[in-house]
């Protein structure tokens, strides 16, 4: 099964402009400097590699932090 | 008979839109400079306010007729693939039968397609030659897209670029274009959309109000509107599938392919797609840097551009992937 720190750090290698070390759990990831659409398709290309599972855009809608996108992820694991 | 590609051209219009242009048009697109360049565009090609798609095919069929060394008046049939086209009625492929010289004994259709509609129309072509017995079918591919996106939506900006491309198919004894999967899904026809101006709703004042979506892209009702998230969900659910039902109906597996051209959409998505169907980079060609994603005209510029640079060669088999405004898609393998 997924956890949540992995989840986290693995997203934010993925952002590439983003300093390590900055995004938890609880982050709001459109409050991310320089947020942008191509980091929604970050946030889907990341979790289709990494865990199978394909967010689309309603469920990006959705979530507001880091672990929010975790949660719909675990979801749509079940 | 088999139908094939023989002959491939492209035309782009002369005025440039580069990097260094769209990042002093908008400032505050700076901060996420590394994010627009895993798109891979670095430079496109923008049409004149008074050129048409019609215009651009026709300076794409001249480009064929003269690198090739192709006789017009052996054209049987005319495919205009574009979104963009001169007059309700008659249709354009009437305005460039006239110009590029076509004979009268020429067959000429439309067809109202964006980044699928390369497939489609090679599709179209196979089934002229094959089923009616033609020898050859001018496709024509046009976009003049950049007319059509607000002035402040930078996402679409970036991506779009102008261009028109002119195939020959035709017909020999040797395989060349072989089976075809097409789909469409009209649940999502608003995904990519300019929703005013046509038969459902009319130009009004509320046509150009400014739409601003989470990240911050501003459109209208008048212009084009592609929900990024949305479009790039499609891309990751219906390639792959697309191409699996490929290979199943060739009976073909996924090394059998030797060189993988898709719709250059954006090099993000193609990256992703490939990293999940784990086909190497070594059989991917892309061709995007200097002209932007170019509708129905990326597929054919893609391998033209390949096939000048040695990667796409006679004897291999070629996948080609299109996706998009539908949403619709399509794939085929082809031999050259």
């Amino acid at each position: 099964m997924i956890n949540i720190e992995e989840f986290t750090k693995g997203l934010e290698v993925e952002f590439e402009d983003v300093e390590p070390g900055t995004l938890n759990p609880d982050t709001n990831f459109r409050n991310i400097k320089g947020w942008s659409s191509m980091h929604a398709l970050i946030i889907i290309a990341y979790i289709d590699a990494n865990y199978n599972a394909l967010l689309n855009g309603a469920d990006l809608k959705s979530a507001q932090t880091i672990g929010d996108l975790y949660k719909i992820t675990e979801e749509k694991l079940k | 008979m088999s139908a094939y590609i023989k002959a491939i051209s492209y035309h782009l219009p002369e005025k440039i839109f580069s990097n260094e242009d769209f990042f002093k048009t908008f400032p505050s697109a700076i901060e996420q400079k590394d994010n627009y360049l895993r798109i891979g565009v670095k430079n496109r090609h923008i049409v004149d306010a008074n050129h048409t798609a019609s215009d651009l095919g026709v300076k794409a069929g001249l480009a064929l007729f003269k690198e090739h060394n192709i006789n017009p008046k052996e054209i049987d049939f005319l495919l205009f693939c574009s979104l963009e086209f001169d007059y309700h009625f008659p249709s354009s492929c009437s305005i460039i039968q006239e110009k590029l010289n076509l004979p009268s004994s020429c067959g000429a259709t439309d067809y109202n397609l964006g980044c699928s509609g390369y497939v489609y129309g090679l599709g179209l072509a196979k089934g002229l030659i094959e089923s009616l017995g033609m020898k050859n079918v001018l496709l024509i591919t046009s976009s003049t897209l950049s007319k059509k996106i607000h002035a402040k939506d930078k996402s679409n900006r970036f991506i779009f670029g102008d261009a028109a491309a002119a195939t020959l198919i035709s017909s020999r004894k040797e395989t060349g274009l072989g089976s075809f999967v097409l789909g469409t899904d009209g649940k999502q026809a608003e995904k990519i959309i300019i929703k005013d101006g046509a038969g459902r709703n009319p130009i009004s004042e509320n046509s150009y109000k400014e739409i601003e979506d989470e990240t911050g892209n501003i459109t209208s009702n008048a212009h084009l509107h592609m929900e990024g998230t949305g479009v790039f969900y499609f891309g990751l659910k219906t390639i792959p599938a697309m191409i699996k039902e490929l290979l199943e109906k060739e009976k073909l597996k996924l090394e059998d392919v030797d060189l993988f051209i898709f719709h250059q959409a954006n090099l993000f998505l193609i990256s992703t797609v490939c990293s999940k169907l784990n086909i190497p980079d070594t059989k991917v060609f892309n061709y995007m840097e200097n002209v932007g994603n170019t509708v129905s005209s990326s597929i054919p510029i893609t391998l033209y551009q390949a096939m000048k640079d040695g990667k796409a060669k006679a004897g291999q088999k070629i996948l080609l992937a299109g996706f998009g405004v539908g949403l619709s898609w399509g794939a085929t393998i082809i031999e050259l």
